[in-house]
């Protein structure tokens, strides 16, 4: 177990009955290190996720998330992680500014606090036109930009991203992951899953899950290497060709 | 070659508190009997709208249309009887089983699954062993499929399929595409929508669209020949610093980052490269690599959204 990681995994697993849905995995993530997580669809990696975060409790195994006891300390590991997903972000029928008072009010920010960040978020963002506009009413990249920053508002440990950019455009993918970079640059971890395998190259390090299993895991030019493959695109498509689990 | 869909100057608005968006703003394009017909774009660009109107679901504001030769208003009820539809989000009865659902549309259109077996033969083989599981406990692949079947139960002149790759994980994504291919070899025209600018190059021809609007229609070579500046593929140790040098710099013009490389667009003229790269050298930059590339349909996308 390395206490100094940012996140550590031992042998961590989750069995529903006789179904495995993960199975024995185990990795450390560095604090400041973006770390892919990829998998086929039915491969495991939103329950492994929902763990870490401290939503779904192991069959077995052990894990310390931002220096907190997966068991034992669940509730603090909610506190020092950030979540974002392409389904669960804002709330619609609140504005820009009713979102980030909601979500600093819900982690415990002053109203001193909130207000502070709500300020540079939406210079930050450009934003500051769009404060009192519902957020129904934002294009999705600006959406999505703007979850990201709201994770991040009490200042996580971690930050965990799941499919951040399905569906977003090009130029604004590729601002959401100049964001990525920022946030892992001050220090951050980021724990991300997608569907990119552009993006995958963008990860300090990746994993990748097969059949509840991680198969491979290191930087994207050393798995170019292992798997005598151009790229993230073609080492995926390879080990997930092996899954023998059906998607079921 | 007949035109399976035709649309000339289609528009559509929505009203949302007080803002008025323009989902489709003035819209034509037409997709040739047999062809597969990608609508590339992200979510909000008016792909799931267009379907919609295409589908005789949603009344355009201005603007006509045909499908299959009718007139999407006035011969509604034609169409729908010679359209398939998958839509982005799963539609099917989640309580009655796979067989059930399947079993429904059929007798929908007054047809069975045996009619027209061999057409979904190769889907349906798949989704057959859970063919007594309701359809609402299914995988995502698996809903997919079953969605697909039913939407091709009673053999459509013309399969509308609006994102049916999105959240699906590559593999699964370059596997839907071999059964579009085969839809298309038995004479389906098919015309598909996606956010994944890589699988445009698997459609015979496409249109780029993005807020309401088509940027380009062409063959996916087509739509990447006419990019018309020089594109060039850097790589160094620090990829991070690199990004921020090279947009530090007034010679270059945009620089993205795409996989392994940023994709880089000069000012200047070719032979400038060499200056550069030194420049960059001296600074610090290890492992340099520029080399001049083609560019993908990802590179035009967004090189008409900055126009």
């Amino acid at each position: 177990m390395n206490r100094e990681a940012s996140i550590s995994v031992v042998d961590l697993t989750k069995r529903f009955g006789s179904f495995t849905a993960v199975d024995a995995i185990s990795f450390d993530v560095k604090k400041g290190e973006i770390f892919g997580f990829l998998g086929a669809n039915g491969a495991g990696k939103t329950t492994a996720m929902r763990m870490l975060c401290g939503l779904s409790m192991p069959t077995s195994g052990k894990a310390v998330v931002a220096g907190f006891d997966l068991y034992k300390e669940s509730e603090k590991i909610k506190k020092s992680i950030g979540y974002m997903s392409q389904k669960f972000s804002l709330y619609e029928d609140l504005t820009v500014r009713e979102n980030n008072r909601f979500y600093g009010g819900i982690y415990g920010l002053t109203d001193e606090q909130i207000k502070e960040k709500t300020a540079f978020m939406l210079e930050h963002l450009k934003l500051e036109s769009k404060a009192d506009t519902l957020v129904k009413a934002l294009p999705l990249g600006w959406k999505q930009k703007l979850s990201f920053s709201v994770a991040m508002i009490h200042d996580p440990q971690i930050v965990f991203l799941d499919e951040p950019t399905g569906g977003v455009d090009p130029i604004t993918r590729r601002e959401f992951w100049t964001m990525i970079y920022e946030a892992a640059h001050r220090g951050t971890t980021v724990f991300v899953t997608t569907h990119y395998m552009d993006e995958a190259e963008y990860c300090d390090r990746v994993s990748i899950m097969v059949d509840g299993k991680i198969e491979a895991m290191d930087t994207p030019a050393e798995l170019a290497k292992q798997f005598n493959a151009k790229g993230m695109g073609d080492v995926f498509v390879q080990l997930a060709r092996t899954a023998k689990r059906s998607d079921n | 070659m007949g035109e399976a869909v035709k649309a000339e100057r289609i528009y559509k608005s929505f009203q949302s508190d007080k803002t008025k968006i323009e989902a489709l703003n003035e819209i034509s394009f037409s997709v040739g009997t047999g062809e597969l017909f990608g609508l590339i774009g992200p979510d909000g660009a008016g792909k799931t709208t267009l379907f919609r109107i295409l589908t005789t679901l949603l009344l355009a504001d201005q603007g006509d249309a045909w499908v299959d030769g009718l007139e999407v208003v006035s011969q509604y009820k034609e169409i729908r009887k010679r359209v398939g539809y998958m839509p982005g989000k799963f539609s099917l009865y989640q309580d009655l089983t796979v067989e059930e659902n399947i079993s429904f549309f059929a007798t929908l259109f007054d047809t069975t699954l045996k009619e027209n077996y061999d057409l979904v033969k190769d889907i349906y083989v798949q989704i057959e062993p859970f063919k007594n599981r309701r359809a609402g406990a299914l995988s995502g692949g698996m809903k997919q499929k079953l969605a697909l079947s039913c939407a091709l139960i009673h053999k459509p002149s013309v399969l509308f399929l609006d994102e049916p790759t999105t959240g699906v994980d590559a593999v699964s994504r370059r596997e839907f595409w071999e059964l579009l291919r085969n839809l298309q070899a038995q004479g389906i025209t098919i015309v598909v929508s996606t956010p994944y600018m890589d699988e445009a190059s698997l459609c015979d021809r496409v249109a780029l669209i993005q807020d309401g609007k088509i940027m380009d229609i062409d063959t996916p070579k087509g739509i990447t020949a006419k990019f018309n500046k020089s594109l060039w593929a850097a790589r160094s140790n620090d990829m991070y610093k690199l990004m921020n040098d090279l947009r530090a710099d007034e010679r270059i013009n945009t620089c993205y980052r795409f996989g392994q490389f940023h994709h880089v667009t000069f000012n200047e003229m070719d032979h400038e490269i060499k200056i550069i790269a030194d420049q960059l050298i001296s600074r610090g930059h290890a492992d340099l690599r520029i080399q001049k590339i083609d560019p993908t349909i990802e590179d035009c996308f967004m090189a008409l959204m900055n126009e």
